[in-house]
């Protein structure tokens, strides 16, 4: 007797990209704002951006019900650690946790492809990249989602890093500028968007830097 | 003429031979079939059990001086490169590492549970885990998990009081101790040239050397590995990092290009 197959699947795939830059004193995420499934769209407007601590924000493409989940889950152990420790916690920590969380449903996987983003202790930009069960690394920048194998060979060729593996260590920021990084990520999607049929509408771009956070948003083709 | 198509025919010939033995060596082969209802499905998953699995390649073994640790840095998901700069040498404490093949999420989370476990340990018996403990305590968590579709092959490589210890454990529940260890798909290469230049009373110069050498032959000749070549040296006082070499730039250090006189070549092109 063949393996019965199940004919209904918790999952689904709401589509979109994200991007994440790491530089030396500032951090650029960004993400589109389309949510589709299957060949519809379901709304142009749609931020896959959570801001999770003062210092520390989150992308992340895939499932978006799980993907809100595991936001409320995060802010949920957030607000107990404030209480707990009479502070914010920084970008390193929440990365743990963020892994943690993922790798609790193992077996019941959060169907979230994750970039975090943020300041560390020390102000420099850090960027972590996930896969869906929690494996993270940190990087200087990183691209998830379905528009990803289009971002990512172009972030290599422009942005390029030195491996954090190698010895004598090289530093995994970014040289560019602030502006410079927005720009490049805004000429990210709208090659992205030329390609990939769920990335588009609008990209949604925060900066995180000494002096706060900043969003802007740019229009992309709606079609 | 009649075609001889005495070869097509799948029954043994009913003509009975005087000698036995010449009787076995003429009958015709004939396939075994698994007793199964499904062929298709079972032909399938056993394609899947041989298919090269844990796409990198990790090494460590055990010599004179303590013991060699060394991974490529590349993770794969299916054909596409995920990172360049993944950490498969996990640091589980200042004097354990432990390495990663399989899958990245369940290696690191097991050996960042061991390690709590390992500090835990510490602190309730007021001395440091052995290499031996260590690994039976991941073993056995991972045997508990055993059939519920984790991927972990890797090697607890430490100094304890007992001097250098080295133990692969992995997520079928496997736990062997050794002296010479390589895990995943670029293992074959790198244990042709470990083997070839292992020697026990090496330096720890000449071992770091033989690591990096085999990690580098491994990813030139796995798709599945690549990136940067770490190299870690685990002796009496804890693990130090060696060396961490792009394996792109060890390939012209290891096969430099000699640059060739231009201009003799346009002479003798132009020549009679």
């Amino acid at each position: 007797m063949t393996k019965q197959h199940a004919n209904w699947s918790p999952y689904d795939n709401n589509g979109g990209s994200c991007v994440a830059i790491a530089g030396s004193d500032y951090c650029v995420i960004a993400a589109d704002t389309r949510m589709s499934t299957g060949y519809n769209i379901l709304t142009r407007d749609y931020s896959k951006i959570s801001h999770l601590a003062e210092k520390c924000v989150m992308a992340s493409s895939g499932f978006q019900a799980d993907v809100k989940a595991l936001q409320k889950v995060l802010s949920a152990r957030h607000l107990t650690y404030q209480h707990q420790h009479n502070k914010q916690m920084s970008c390193p920590a929440m990365a743990q946790l963020l892994s943690n969380t993922l790798y609790y449903k193992r077996f019941f996987p959060y169907y979230s492809f994750n970039v975090l983003g943020g300041l560390d202790s020390e102000g420099k930009g850090c960027v972590f990249t996930y896969d869906a069960v929690g494996s993270y690394e940190r990087v200087g920048y990183s691209s998830q989602g379905s528009g990803s194998t289009l971002i990512m060979p172009f972030l290599d060729n422009q942005l390029k890093s030195p491996s954090p593996l190698l010895l004598p260590a090289q530093d995994a920021v970014t040289p560019l500028s602030e502006t410079e990084a927005v720009d490049l990520v805004k000429t990210v999607f709208a090659s992205a968007t030329e390609r990939d049929i769920y990335t588009g509408d609008k990209v949604e771009i925060v900066i995180l830097n000494a002096s706060g956070i900043h969003r802007e948003f740019m229009d992309l083709r709606k079609d | 003429m009649k075609l001889d198509t005495s070869g097509l025919e799948s029954f043994p010939s009913l003509i009975s031979h005087g000698n036995d033995v010449v009787g076995e060596f003429e009958a015709p082969p004939s396939f075994e079939l698994p007793n199964s209802n499904d062929f298709d499905g079972f032909l399938k998953e056993a394609i899947q059990m041989v298919k090269p699995a844990k796409g990198t390649t990790t090494l460590a073994f055990i010599f004179k001086e303590g013991v060699m640790v060394a991974a490529d840095s590349r993770a794969s998901m299916g054909g596409y490169i995920s990172s360049q700069s993944v950490k498969k040498i996990i640091e589980i404490n200042p004097y354990m590492l432990g390495t990663m093949a399989g899958g990245a999420a369940d290696c690191q989370f097991w050996h960042r549970n061991l390690g709590i476990k390992c500090r835990l340990h510490e602190l309730a018996n007021k001395r440091r885990i052995s290499v031996t403990g260590a690994s039976k305590l991941l073993a056995n968590i991972l045997y508990s998990y055993r059939g519920m579709g984790l991927s972990v092959g890797t090697m607890i490589a430490g100094w304890d009081e007992t001097g250098p210890g080295l133990y692969y454990v992995d997520s079928e529940g496997g736990r062997l101790k050794g002296t010479r260890f390589s895990v995943g798909s670029g293992s074959p290469y790198a244990y042709g040239v470990l083997d070839s230049g292992y020697k026990y009373d090496m330096s720890i110069e000449e071992a770091s050397e033989l690591a990096r050498r085999a990690i580098y032959h491994a990813t030139f000749r796995d798709g599945a590995s690549g990136g940067v070549a770490s190299v870690y040296y685990v002796g009496p006082t804890g693990w130090k990092k060696l060396s961490g070499d792009d394996v792109g730039e060890l390939h012209y250090h290891y096969n430099p290009v000699t640059p060739s006189t231009v201009e003799q070549e346009m002479v003798e092109a132009t020549g009679p």
